[in-house]
C-alpha cells in the first residue's frame, strides 16, 4: 500500500511540474526559444504574490488575481523590448540574454527580500487531506494537479480553437508566410510570453502554498521544467503533463527509498528516458 | 599552404611584448604582496575557465551551462587521490583532469542528443546530477564536504624547494607553486586554443561555425571534431578546477559544482569580453575582476551588474568590448584568419598575356 500512496503523491508533485513547464512548453512551441530565465520568473511571482497580499492586506488567492495580469504585461515587455531583439538562427543570443535575466532576477531579489524562506499561508485548507480508501491525499496537492489538467487543457484549446492559436501556429510553422497573412509576429510571441507568465503565477501560487521558497531555488525549478517538456516532446502541451508526471513519480519514489536521492531519481529518470526515446514521448516540432 | 598574419603592432613587436608580459607575470612573487599574488592566481583560474568555456561554446558552437561539472570533478578526484589514496596534491590534479575527461566521454554520448539550446540544459542537469552524487560520496565528507589533511600543501612537489630558495614561509611558498602552475596553464591554454583554432581541425571548426552545410560539403566532420573540443575543454576545466581546490584546501559538492562561481561567472566574462576571439577572455576577466573590487560592499550587486552588461552586450553589440575596440582600430591580437591559396604565377602569366595599355 506504501507503494500506492508514493506513486499518488509523486502523481500530485508531476502535477506541480506541469505547471512549471506548461509556460516553458507553450513559448518554445510557438518561437523556438528556450527561456532560462523560467524558473527565476516564476520565483519572482511567488515574490510578488507574497508582496500584493502583505502590501494590500488581502488574501494570497486575491494577490494571484492582481499578480497574473502583472506577470502577463511583465512577460509582454520583456518580449517585446529583450527577447525578440535576439530571436534568429544564432541560438548563442537567446541563451545568453535568458541566462543573464536569471541572474539578475536571483540576485535582485536576494538584494530586495534576502535569503530567507518565505511562504504563502492560505490558512486551515494547508492541511486538510481528503481520504480515498486506505490512502490520504492533501487538497492543496490534488488542487495543483486539478489545475495542471485545466491549464493544459485550456491551452490546447487556446492553441486549436481560437484565432490567436492560429495564429500561434501559422508562427510557429512559418514566420515569413504568416507575415504576409497580415499577423505581426513581434506581437504573437509577446502574447505568447504572456500567457506563459499567467501561467508561471499560477504555478508561483502552488508553489508557494505548498513549500517554503526563497530567492535562490528558481533554477532547480527550470531544471525539472525543462525536464518535463523534453520527456513529453518539443511542442506537445499534453506531453510536457506526461513529462512532469514522469518527473513527479520518480522524485517521489526516489524520497521513499531515501530523502536524499529525491532530485537524483528525477534526473535518473530524465535521462533513461531521453536514451530511450531521444525526442521524447510525444514529439510534435521536429528540432 | 602560407599562413602569414599580419597584426597592427608586426610579429616581432607583440612577441617581444607577450614575453615581457609573461616574465613580469611570472616574477610577481618576488615583488608582490601575497594578498596580490592570491587575486592573481583566482584570476588566472577564471581566465583558464573563460578560455576553455570560450573554445566551447564561441568556437565549436557548444553552449554548456553545465562546465562546473568538471570543476567539481576534478576537485573531487584530486581529493580522493590525496585522502584516499595517499597522493601528492600536484599529482591529484593531473588525476583530476583525468578523470574530468573520463566522465566527459559518457556525458558526451548523452549530451550531444541534444541540440542547441537543450544541450544548454542537458548539461547542466548533469552537472546537477554529479553534484547530487558527490554528496553521497561518504569517504569525502557527503553533504558537507571535507579539508585537505593539515600540512598536504607544505610537504608539496615544489614547495619546499621554493620555500628555500626563496626564503618564505611554508603557505607563501605554496601560495608562490599554485600561482606559478596557474601561470603556466594559462599560458598553455591560451597558446593551444590558438595552435589548435589554427590547424586543419580548428579550421574545420570554424568553417562549420559560419555555415555549417557548407564545412559538411567540404568534408568537415561535425561531431567528431566538437566532441574532440568538448573532451580537451573538459581535461582543462578539471585540472584548473583542481587546482582552485588545491588553494581553498576545502570541498563540498555545493561549493565545487556551484553554477554561478565555474559557469555564471566565466559565462559573463567571456561575453563581456567578446565571444569568438581569443583575447576576448583577457579583456572580460579584467573587467570582472574591477566591478567585483570596486562593488565589493554592496553585496550582490556587481552580479546583477554583470547580467545586465551581459544582456546589454548581447543586444547591442555582440562582439564584445574586444570585437568593438578591434573594429574601431583594426588591432588584431592572435589573428585566426587564414591567407586564401596564393595563386600569383597565374596572375602573373595573364598580366604578361594581356597587351599593353
Amino acid at each position: 500500500m506504501i507503494w500506492l500512496d508514493t506513486l499518488l503523491q509523486g502523481v500530485l508533485l508531476g502535477g506541480l511540474y506541469a505547471l512549471f513547464a506548461a509556460g516553458l512548453s507553450l513559448v518554445f512551441g510557438v518561437m523556438r526559444l528556450v527561456n532560462l530565465a523560467h524558473g527565476d520568473l516564476i520565483i519572482l511571482a511567488a515574490y510578488l504574490i507574497l508582496g500584493v497580499a502583505a502590501v494590500l492586506g488581502v488574501t494570497p488567492v486575491v494577490a494571484l488575481l492582481i499578480a497574473a495580469p502583472v506577470m502577463f504585461v511583465v512577460g509582454w515587455l520583456l518580449q517585446m523590448q529583450v527577447f525578440n531583439r535576439v530571436l534568429g538562427d544564432d541560438i548563442l543570443p537567446p541563451l545568453l540574454v535568458t541566462f543573464g535575466l536569471s541572474v539578475v532576477i536571483q540576485n535582485a531579489l536576494l538584494e530586495g527580500f534576502t535569503a530567507n524562506s518565505q511562504k504563502l499561508s492560505l490558512g486551515p485548507i494547508e492541511t486538510q487531506s481528503l481520504h480515498l480508501g486506505s490512502v490520504t491525499v492533501g487538497v492543496i496537492p490534488m488542487m495543483t494537479l486539478a489545475s495542471a489538467v485545466a491549464v493544459i487543457f485550456l491551452l490546447n484549446q487556446l492553441f486549436y480553437r481560437t484565432s490567436l492559436g492560429r495564429a500561434f501556429r501559422a508562427t510557429s510553422d512559418d514566420v515569413v508566410t504568416a507575415q504576409l497573412m497580415g499577423i505581426r509576429p513581434r506581437r504573437i510571441f509577446a502574447m505568447a510570453t504572456g500567457i506563459a507568465m499567467v501561467v508561471a503565477t499560477l504555478a508561483a501560487f502552488y508553489l508557494g502554498a505548498r513549500a517554503n521558497f526563497d530567492p535562490s531555488i528558481g533554477p532547480a525549478r527550470l531544471l525539472y521544467a525543462f525536464e518535463a517538456v523534453i520527456i513529453g516532446g518539443l511542442g506537445s502541451l499534453w506531453g510536457t503533463l506526461a513529462g512532469g508526471l514522469v518527473i513527479g513519480v520518480a522524485q517521489a519514489f526516489g524520497a521513499a527509498v531515501n530523502p536524499e536521492w529525491q532530485i537524483l531519481s528525477g534526473h535518473i529518470a530524465f535521462v533513461i528516458v531521453l536514451l530511450l526515446k531521444p525526442r521524447g514521448f510525444f514529439p510534435r516540432a521536429t528540432d | 599552404m602560407t599562413t602569414r598574419t599580419s597584426s597592427a603592432f608586426g610579429r616581432p613587436a607583440s612577441i617581444a611584448g607577450a614575453v615581457a608580459l609573461a616574465a613580469l607575470m611570472f616574477a610577481m612573487p618576488l615583488i608582490a604582496p601575497r594578498a596580490v599574488v592570491q587575486d592573481l592566481f583566482s584570476i588566472l583560474t577564471l581566465l583558464v575557465l573563460a578560455m576553455n568555456w570560450n573554445l566551447l561554446a564561441g568556437f565549436a558552437g557548444l553552449v554548456s551551462v553545465g562546465q562546473q561539472a568538471f570543476v567539481g570533478i576534478g576537485a573531487y578526484a584530486m581529493f580522493a587521490a590525496i585522502i584516499l589514496w595517499g597522493l601528492d596534491p600536484l599529482v591529484g590534479a593531473l588525476i583530476g583532469g583525468l578523470v574530468a575527461v573520463l566522465f566527459a566521454i559518457p556525458m558526451a554520448f548523452f549530451a550531444f542528443r541534444l541540440q542547441g539550446a537543450y544541450f544548454a540544459i542537458g548539461t547542466w542537469v548533469v552537472a546537477d546530477m554529479v553534484r547530487l552524487a558527490a554528496g553521497q560520496w561518504k569517504a569525502l565528507g557527503g553533504g558537507t564536504g571535507t579539508s585537505l589533511p593539515k600540512g598536504t600543501t607544505r610537504d608539496m612537489i615544489g614547495v619546499p624547494l621554493v620555500k628555500s630558495v626563496l626564503g618564505v614561509s611554508s603557505a607563501a611558498a605554496a601560495d608562490t607553486v599554485v600561482y606559478w602552475l596557474a601561470l603556466g596553464l594559462a599560458i598553455l591554454t591560451l597558446a593551444a586554443s590558438f595552435y589548435f583554432l589554427r590547424s586543419r581541425m580548428g579550421l574545420g571548426l570554424q568553417a562549420l561555425r559560419d555555415n555549417a552545410n557548407a564545412a559538411r560539403s567540404v568534408g568537415v566532420d561535425p561531431r567528431r571534431i566538437k566532441a574532440i573540443v568538448f573532451l580537451l575543454t573538459a581535461f582543462g576545466t578539471g585540472l584548473c578546477g583542481a587546482l582552485i581546490f588545491i588553494q581553498i584546501t576545502r570541498v563540498t559538492p555545493d561549493a565545487a559544482f556551484s553554477v554561478i562561481d565555474w559557469t555564471a561567472f566565466v559565462i559573463f566574462i567571456v561575453v563581456i569580453g567578446g565571444i569568438g576571439t581569443l583575447p576576448g577572455p583577457i579583456v572580460g576577466v579584467a573587467i570582472f575582476y574591477l566591478l567585483q573590487r570596486l562593488l565589493a560592499d554592496y553585496g550582490t550587486v556587481y552580479l546583477i551588474l554583470l547580467g545586465l552588461i551581459g544582456i546589454g552586450i548581447m543586444l547591442f553589440a555582440r562582439g564584445g568590448i574586444w570585437g568593438a575596440i578591434s573594429d574601431r582600430t583594426g588591432i588584431e591580437l592572435l589573428p585566426l584568419r587564414h591567407r586564401p591559396p596564393s595563386h600569383q604565377p597565374v596572375v602573373v602569366e595573364q598580366e604578361a598575356a594581356r597587351p599593353a595599355g
